[in-house]
């Protein structure tokens, strides 16, 4: 029997070489878990049905020697990734028949290596949520309390880790929909630096914002996916190559807290296990400093201007014409209402007709410009706190995971879920959310995390931290 | 923001709505709205950016691509002779 809750990429990859067992047993320990749970959790959308052919294909690699760390690997991906010749919704009904005619880069890097593509996990439709409430193919439930939300957007990829259903999983993280629901589900997650990852092959949301990232059981492992699909690509023009931003050599690494942006509306559970967490690092010796970013409280009200509007101008293509859900209607227009109306949901169609109104004439000066604008001012901000300090710690949500129901009614409640997040990615920077305790609540054990910001390119300071972080964690 | 607007970005937007969702996403609007509007007060006439964006281009190559044209055919929610079928456009 495979201790599924223990493993880790390094601990497989032994296995495989050993013997001990094979890509196929450990494929076959996952769909067990998946046949047995995953009706409950509503995790995979779809299992795909050739997983055993390519833990096969990778059992060959090891055999005739051309394995490498991520051969064999199980690996579940979200909903909005492109895998040639499998359906790709983006968790929404307008796509529910669209099957992938490329692979994304991510994906092709995954299968070169022979890594094994388990599934494809639920998510908010297009990306929209912090619950997975908004999926057109129901919600997720959290592994650690099935009657409270994973988070969003990538809920079925956090839930999965959390639920043993694959090793490693991909998500995307537009205004935090890897963190959140990381937190949410006592896992890792990763947003990588902006153009660190290609989004080739990745459905786009808000094209200035997006990232593809890991999601991991610890950092070693989100280390390890990351430095395996990271990379410049010919076919992102956004993408930049891994030693585009300067690494200079930091002696004394000290890390800063912006108390003022912590205190208003965050669960006090949170906070206690805030100041532990802070009071442990200071433990292992590191320094600990008060910085003020004056501007990140705007992050997310901008954030909610420009990602409209950037969304109102990805999803005008699907109309129902080539590919997708097409509704009958008795002319041109009506096809595109019909097909537009029954195919997205209300959070999507909510978004498209928000940007469309941000950007419509008389109002793009006050709104999108200003946002942007805005955005210089956050970017401005984190480069002269990172003047004083090397990385940027704050809780990584404001409380554990809510109830399913609590908020999906409420836009704006559920956008002040992204109140921490969102500034690294309208920044751009790297951030990571760790596991970092519980909050008990109804008996049961809901995961808390805690997120590290760093500078452009510095994922390797998030790393080091992070192992140094769960070591005294355990 | 008022239900004339709604439905002038519906149009835009060409998403049809009905009554009741005129009205629920007129309500959600107006919400989101007076949250976002809170960034009017900021002054950033003077901001510049610590960082140059610059476009990225690449020469035009013609090259096979690694999909086949039946992967994009075969998807046409409507079609005849291989040719996508939509409504009267004219």
């Amino acid at each position: 029997m495979i201790d599924l809750g223990n493993l880790t990429i390094k601990k497989v990859h032994e296995a495989f070489k050993s013997g001990e067992y094979t890509c196929t047993e450990l494929a076959q320990a996952y769909l067990k878990v998946i046949e047995q749970k995953n009706k409950e959790l509503n995790i995979y959308l779809e299992v795909y049905n050739d997983v055993l052919d390519q833990a096969e294909d990778a059992d060959a690699k090891f055999q005739n020697g051309s394995a490498t760390l991520m051969t064999g690997i199980p690996i579940a991906i979200k909903d909005n990734i492109l895998f040639e010749g499998h359906i790709a919704s983006s968790g929404s009904k307008i796509l529910e028949n669209y099957t992938a005619s490329y692979n994304a880069t991510v994906i092709k890097k995954l299968k070169d290596a022979g890594a094994v593509i388990i599934g494809r996990t639920n998510m908010d439709e297009f990306a929209m949520g912090v619950s997975t409430e908004n999926s057109a193919y129901g919600v997720t439930k959290n592994p650690h309390d099935t009657s409270r939300v994973p988070g969003g957007s990538s809920g079925g990829s956090t839930a999965c880790i959390a639920a043993n259903m694959a090793l490693v999983a991909l998500g995307s993280d537009t205004g935090g929909s890897c963190r959140q629901p990381a937190s949410f589900c006592g896992v890792v997650g990763l947003k990588p630096t902006y153009g660190s990852v290609s989004r080739h092959g990745l459905t786009a949301m808000g094209s200035s914002l997006d990232i593809i990232g890991p999601i991991t059981k610890n950092i070693s492992d989100a280390e390890i996916v990351f430095d395996f699909i990271k990379g410049g690509d010919t076919m992102d023009s956004t993408s930049i190559p891994s030693d585009f931003y300067k690494k200079n050599t930091i002696n004394k690494l000290v890390i800063g807290i912006p108390r003022d942006f912590i205190k208003e509306g965050v669960d006090p559970r949170v906070i206690a296990n805030f100041e532990e967490s802070i009071k442990e690092l200071e433990s292992i010796g590191y320094t600990i400093k008060d910085i003020e970013l004056p501007y990140a409280k705007y992050a997310v009200p901008a954030y909610y201007i420009v990602t409209p509007a950037e969304i109102s101008a990805n999803l005008a293509r699907f109309d129902g014409m080539r590919y997708g859900v097409r509704k009958e209607g008795e002319n041109l227009m009506e096809i595109y209402k019909k097909s537009r109306a029954k195919g997205l949901g209300k959070e999507v169609r909510r978004r498209i007709l928000l940007g469309t109104y941000v950007l419509s004439h008389g109002y793009f000066d006050a709104y999108y410009n200003k946002a942007n604008a805005v955005r210089k001012l956050i970017v401005n901000d984190y480069k002269s706190a990172f003047h004083k300090v090397d990385l940027i710690l704050t809780p990584t949500t404001t409380g554990p995971a809510f109830k399913i129901g609590e908020k999906v009614n409420d836009p704006v409640k559920m956008y002040l879920e992204d109140i921490f997040t969102g500034p690294a990615n309208m920044a751009g920077i790297p951030a990571i959310s760790i596991p970092s305790g519980f909050a008990e609540e109804d008996g049961k054990k809901l995961p808390l995390g805690i997120q590290f910001m760093a500078p452009h390119g510095r994922e390797d300071l998030i790393f080091d931290i992070g192992k140094k972080f769960e070591e005294i964690r355990k | 923001m008022d239900i004339k607007g709604v439905e002038k970005l519906a149009e835009l937007a060409r998403i049809e709505l009905s009554g009741d969702e005129k009205e629920s996403m007129l309500s959600d609007m107006q919400g989101i709205l007076g949250y976002v509007k809170q960034i009017e007060d900021l002054k950033v006439e003077d901001i510049k950016a610590d960082y140059d964006l610059y476009n990225v281009w690449r020469e035009e190559t013609i090259s096979m691509a690694d999909f086949s044209k039946e992967q994009l055919t075969g998807q046409f929610p409507d079609s005849q002779d291989g040719f996508l079928k939509v409504k009267k456009i004219l």
